[in-house]
């Protein structure tokens, strides 16, 4: 065992394969240890409260690595770092003011400006006035809001302000004056002044400066962090390629034993099933399961399972357990009393490791792709984050056309990178099993 | 050395390089042979003889590590040729091979009669398809099969006509020498013999020379004139048949002749412990000394051939 | 209901017709191949037996019907008294039969080591526990004299020479301690210097052991050494029984004649004279010639008789059983009838 391991690093390409699956492997060990399944799903299911921090549609922070780049991080400013003064007036009424400041230190616009408030109050809410001062002194006033639930005040999206300021909020409110294609660097302020009318009442304001860059994988339509996705991806694509190639070329494996072995009308019957469903086309299938039944990817695996085993695999094993089955040494175990069952798994089925396990692993991608194809078609699991899905996100959202490549590219390129190191082993798997094939030296 | 020989093999080396070494199939091997006559060459299996065969039709695979010596073949140095003027001056022009199990491959999808006559036609020998059938109706006379099967496919031909037809193609292009590489061990006894008398009969009309590699010694008698036995890459003996037949000179030979059962001679059988060595590091000295019951001090050195009665060479320090 | 065998006889053979179909497509019958055409013979308690034939004789067919590979279309095996027809029989059968094949790299399954390999017949027949299965191991490799044992126990059969596999093959054979094994070709494919030891083995350990063998060859020399009696083998039938030293010396039906005078020994003159062969090929199993199998190519063809109807045995001397009706005591005295007048 241990020397057909050796064999097998004597090439370069098991040796990367392997190392290639080692990164996928510690990627879901990471993914499930770090973020548990059930936190996965509620954050990616969560919906835009869970994210409502995040930009839409970010660019990972490393596109800032490209010399000439400067794209602005998200800035986040929390009442607690704001000054406050209070003032009491009569009863339990105060009137208060809060300063969020921050400082830009970047050549770009901020994509969005957005205020938000948690409010807490018995009887009366709070209300508030909201200005804007920027560094060289300018007030501009926003608006004035009763805050009486929990909400968001998007500056950006204000289309009163904007007809107001003649632009969008968030460049004339940070614009340099002299020169308006430019943020004004220096000390931003939003000014928050108001009423507070209940003893307990409290207001907790923050205001979020979004960034155009966010995360190590940047953001999606719905502000999603894309690092959730493409790393519990990873195991999701791993389990499922594993247990389709598994069940598929297990079950291949031993209905051609059982066929070669018991010939006459069994081995017929097999075959006949076999050409039938290798005529059917998975694909229109699995659309039409996916489409009229369930999109659960449980129900998926096992459909392809289904189909993959009376597959091409059948032809090949049989093929195979043809010529094991006159071995001298099978007649010679029915001899000294072998029964069927004995010959079939300890005597033919061994003699079949070394087409399988080459096969196996280079079977795995390509049920990895199925799964992603499935989703891009949109049929992929409603539930689960996986690089399929992310891939549809984008390719319905319009991706390539807004420029927003990172979002395509990274779950492809982490589904090339699974495929290729299943492959590369795959393939060196054969040589180190079948030496007939290994080059002549 | 050119002798007035047909063929005459000097220091013929041949190495294979493997993964774990070269392997020493052929280790100077030197042979000669007259014109019209049948040397036998003799051994076990991995003793290098099959090898030998293809060095001296330059049937060489792709990892060759060694291929040196010289092969005169009618006073010509056939080493020295490029591979273009070998292939087309001296294989199956002039040497031809039956090879090993060669009834099995026989291409199944051609007719015997178009199969036969491949060689002439690549060889430009015939230039018609009608000559070219003449003469392999012709050499199908010589081997004993019937015209009529000139149409007829592999399948529907017995071994033993089939290991006929393979010899029938490496007689049509009328060589002067054809190696047979085990030609009856496939065979049933009566086949055997039949094939036998075939080979006697062209032997004798034809004046034919033979090299014939076999482990099968009581069937080499059959056709041998001369006889050389294999051990280990390495020739250890040769002799005339009638002498090698009747008394081995080397205690190889003389174990392996005792190892033969007889039908009609009463005699004590005997076989030979252990296993010769492996050809990737041969031993030094003497490569038989482990197994052989005659060893004592000097086998430590590998022993030269040495004359024994004026035309006998054995290669073995008891005979200094 | 038993049928008596002879008393004494461990294996008798009845009669035994064994066919195989030919089948189009898998299940349109085109005809049968007739490999076994009515075989009867007693193997007694310790002898050695050889059945010599060439391909198509139907000898190795008939090694495997005795073993219980093939089921006989007609016909009988009675082994130490007891019929041998169902599958329970075949089961207890089994378990003394050993089978030694001709192949001894593609008897030995390549994926297990020597001592699973020496298992697996033990466990198949419950033999437990563990170490009794071990001790049964270690004596048997003792026996075939493959050791040290612990040195071979570990190994597989591509680590092991020839001679040593077949050693391991009869190790198998005989680790059920049967009481008789049949030798298919035992020896063919193993090189001259080896061949003998592996027989000498197998020769030892029916004398040690009391064992029944019968030894399948085409070789007939190495017949003389290891057996007591020859059966001839062609078409399918046997044709000639007799005791080693009586067919060597005198054969008696023409086709065991042409055999012998086809085998060489290595002796020089051979390459002076041509041998006589007898003309022909060997008959079809499908569509097998009328009567004796053999009067296409026989010399001594006697029309009207031979191929009217299959001969019988007849007994031209004590032990020795020919069949054919050169033989034929009523026909003998008209030919010499003939010949007078």
């Amino acid at each position: 065992m241990s020397r057909a391991f050796r064999d097998l690093l004597k090439y370069p390409s098991a040796a990367a394969g392997l190392a290639i699956i080692a990164f996928l492997v510690a990627m879901s060990i990471y993914a499930v240890a770090t973020i548990p399944y059930s936190e996965a799903i509620r954050l990616w299911r969560g919906g835009e409260a869970l994210w409502a921090e995040n930009p839409r549609n970010a660019s990972p922070v490393w596109v800032n690595l490209v010399p000439g780049r400067d794209l602005p991080r998200t800035i986040v400013v929390r009442s607690h770092q704001a000054v406050r003064t209070e003032k009491k007036l009569n009863g339990d009424v105060r009137q208060f003011s809060i300063s969020l400041a921050f400082d830009y230190p970047y050549r770009k616009f901020p994509r969005e400006l957005a205020v938000f408030f948690e409010p807490e109050y018995t009887d009366r809410a709070p209300n508030v006035a909201l200005l804007w001062r920027s560094p060289d002194g300018n007030e501009i006033r926003l608006t004035e809001i009763t805050v009486r639930r929990k909400e968001v005040y998007r500056i950006s999206a204000d289309s009163r302000l904007q007809q107001d300021l003649g632009g969008r909020p968030e460049v004339v409110l940070l614009g340099d004056p002299n020169a308006p294609d430019q943020p004004l660097r220096g000390r931003h302020e939003l000014m928050i002044r108001g009423f507070l009318f209940d003893e307990s009442s409290q207001l907790e304001p923050r205001l979020v400066v979004y960034g155009e860059v966010y995360g190590l994988a940047g953001t999606d339509h719905q502000r999603r962090d894309l690092i959730i996705p493409l790393l519990w991806g990873a195991p999701i694509a791993i389990a499922f390629g594993l247990l389709a190639a598994v069940g598929s070329t297990l079950s291949s494996l031993v209905i051609a034993a059982i066929g070669v072995w018991y010939g006459r009308w069994v081995d017929g019957l097999i075959q006949r099933i076999t050409e039938v469903n290798l005529i059917l086309p998975a694909l229109p299938i699995l659309i039409m399961i996916g489409t009229l039944y369930s999109r659960s990817i449980w129900v998926i695996l096992g459909v392809v399972i289904l189909l993959g085993v009376f597959g091409s695999g059948i032809k090949t094993y049989r093929a195979l357990f043809i010529q094991v089955k006159e071995a001298p040494y099978i007649e010679a175990a029915r001899a000294y009393g072998a029964g069927n069952l004995r010959a079939v798994f300890q005597y033919m089925i061994p003699r079949a490791v070394p087409v399988l396990v080459p096969q196996f692993v280079t079977l795995i991608p390509s049920f990895v792709f199925l799964e992603a194809s499935l989703a891009v078609l949109g049929l992929g699991d409603p539930v689960l984050p996986t690089w399929g899905k992310v891939i549809e996100d984008a390719y319905r959202q319009g991706a390539l056309f807004t420029g927003h490549y990172y979002w395509v590219l990274q779950p492809a390129v982490l589904l090339m990178l699974s495929g290729l190191g299943f492959t590369m082993l795959g393939f060196a798997l054969d040589r180190v099993f079948n030496p007939r094939l290994r080059e002549v030296s | 050395m050119t002798s007035n020989g047909l063929l005459s093999v000097e220091n013929l080396h041949l190495y294979f390089r493997t993964l774990k070494g070269p392997v020493q199939a052929v280790d100077g091997v030197s042979l000669t042979l007259q014109r019209g006559r049948t040397v036998v060459v003799v051994g076990e299996s991995g003793c290098g003889k099959t090898s030998l065969g293809r060095a001296i039709l330059r049937l060489l695979p792709r990892n060759v590590h060694t291929y040196t010596g010289k092969v005169w073949l009618n006073g010509l140095d056939v080493m020295t040729l490029s591979e273009e003027q070998f292939r087309k001056q001296v294989r199956w022009i002039r040497i031809a091979l039956v090879p090993q199990a060669a009834m099995n491959s026989l291409n199944p999808v051609l007719r015997v009669g178009d199969q036969v006559a491949e060689p002439l036609i690549i060889h430009g020998r015939a230039h018609t398809s009608e000559e070219a059938r003449k003469s392999a109706a012709e050499v199908f006379r010589h081997v004993g099969v019937p015209i009529d099967f000139l149409d007829r496919y592999p399948f529907e031909l017995s071994g033993g006509m089939r290991q006929r037809v393979a010899l029938a193609m490496a007689l049509i292009t009328q060589p002067d020498l054809i190696i047979l590489d085990e030609p009856t061990s496939a065979l049933d006894v009566l086949t055997q013999a039949n094939i036998m008398n075939v080979l006697k009969t062209i032997k004798r009309e034809l004046g034919m020379s033979f090299f014939l590699i076999t482990h099968d010694i009581a069937t080499s008698s059959e056709l041998a004139d001369d006889a050389a036995v294999m051990y280990a890459g390495q020739v250890v003996e040769t002799s005339r048949a009638g002498q090698f037949f009747k008394e081995p000179l080397h205690p190889y030979s003389r174990l392996l002749m005792a190892s033969v059962p007889t039908l009609h001679d009463d005699k004590a059988l005997g076989f030979i412990p252990g296993q010769p060595p492996s050809l990737i590091n041969p031993p030094t000295g003497c490569r038989f000394a482990d197994r052989c019951p005659a060893r004592f001090h000097k086998c430590s050195e590998e022993p030269p051939l040495f004359t024994v009665d004026s035309d006998r060479l054995v290669k073995c320090w008891l005979y200094a | 209901m038993n049928a008596t065998t002879s008393d004494g006889a461990l294996l008798s053979v009845r009669g035994l017709h064994t066919c195989f179909e030919l089948r189009r497509w898998g299940f349109i019958r085109v005809g049968h191949v007739r490999a076994l055409d009515g075989v009867s013979f007693e193997l007694g308690r310790g002898e050695a037996v050889a059945i010599v034939g060439e391909s198509g004789s139907g000898k190795s067919t008939l090694a495997k019907t005795i073993l219980g590979l093939h089921l006989p279309t007609k016909g009988e095996i009675f082994f130490d008294g007891r019929t041998v027809r169902g599958q329970e029989d075949l089961q207890w059968y089994r378990s003394h039969v050993g089978y030694v094949q001709q192949d001894p790299y593609g008897a030995l399954p390549p994926f297990m080591n020597v001592q699973r390999i020496l298992e697996e017949p033990l466990l198949i027949n419950g033999v437990t526990p563990k170490e009794r299965r071990l001790y049964r191991i270690n004596k048997v490799l003792d026996e075939v004299k493959l050791t040290p044992v612990d040195d071979f126990l570990p190994r597989f059969p591509h680590m092991l020479s020839g001679g040593q596999q077949q050693r391991l093959v009869v190790a198998r054979a005989m680790i059920l301690e049967p009481q008789l094994i049949v030798a298919d070709e035992p020896v063919s494919m193993l090189d001259a210097s080896v061949r003998v030891e592996i027989l000498q083995l197998l020769r030892g350990l029916q004398a040690r052991h009391n064992l029944s063998l019968i030894y399948i060859t085409h070789d007939l020399s190495t017949v003389r050494y290891f057996c007591e009696r020859v059966f001839v083998m062609y078409g399918g039938k046997i044709i000639e029984q007799a005791r080693v030293g009586q067919l060597i010396d005198s054969p008696r039906h023409p086709y065991t004649q042409a055999l012998l005078a086809a085998i060489p020994d290595p002796d020089p003159a051979n390459a002076t004279r041509i041998r006589p062969v007898p003309a022909g090929e060997p008959p079809s199993l499908l569509h097998p010639p009328s009567g004796c199998r053999f009067h296409p190519r026989c010399p001594a063809f006697m029309k009207g008789i031979c191929e009217v109807e299959v001969p019988p045995d007849f007994e031209p001397s004590s032990g020795h059983m020919v069949a054919c009706y050169l033989y034929d005591p009523s026909i003998e005295q008209m030919r010499r009838g003939v010949s007078r007048a």
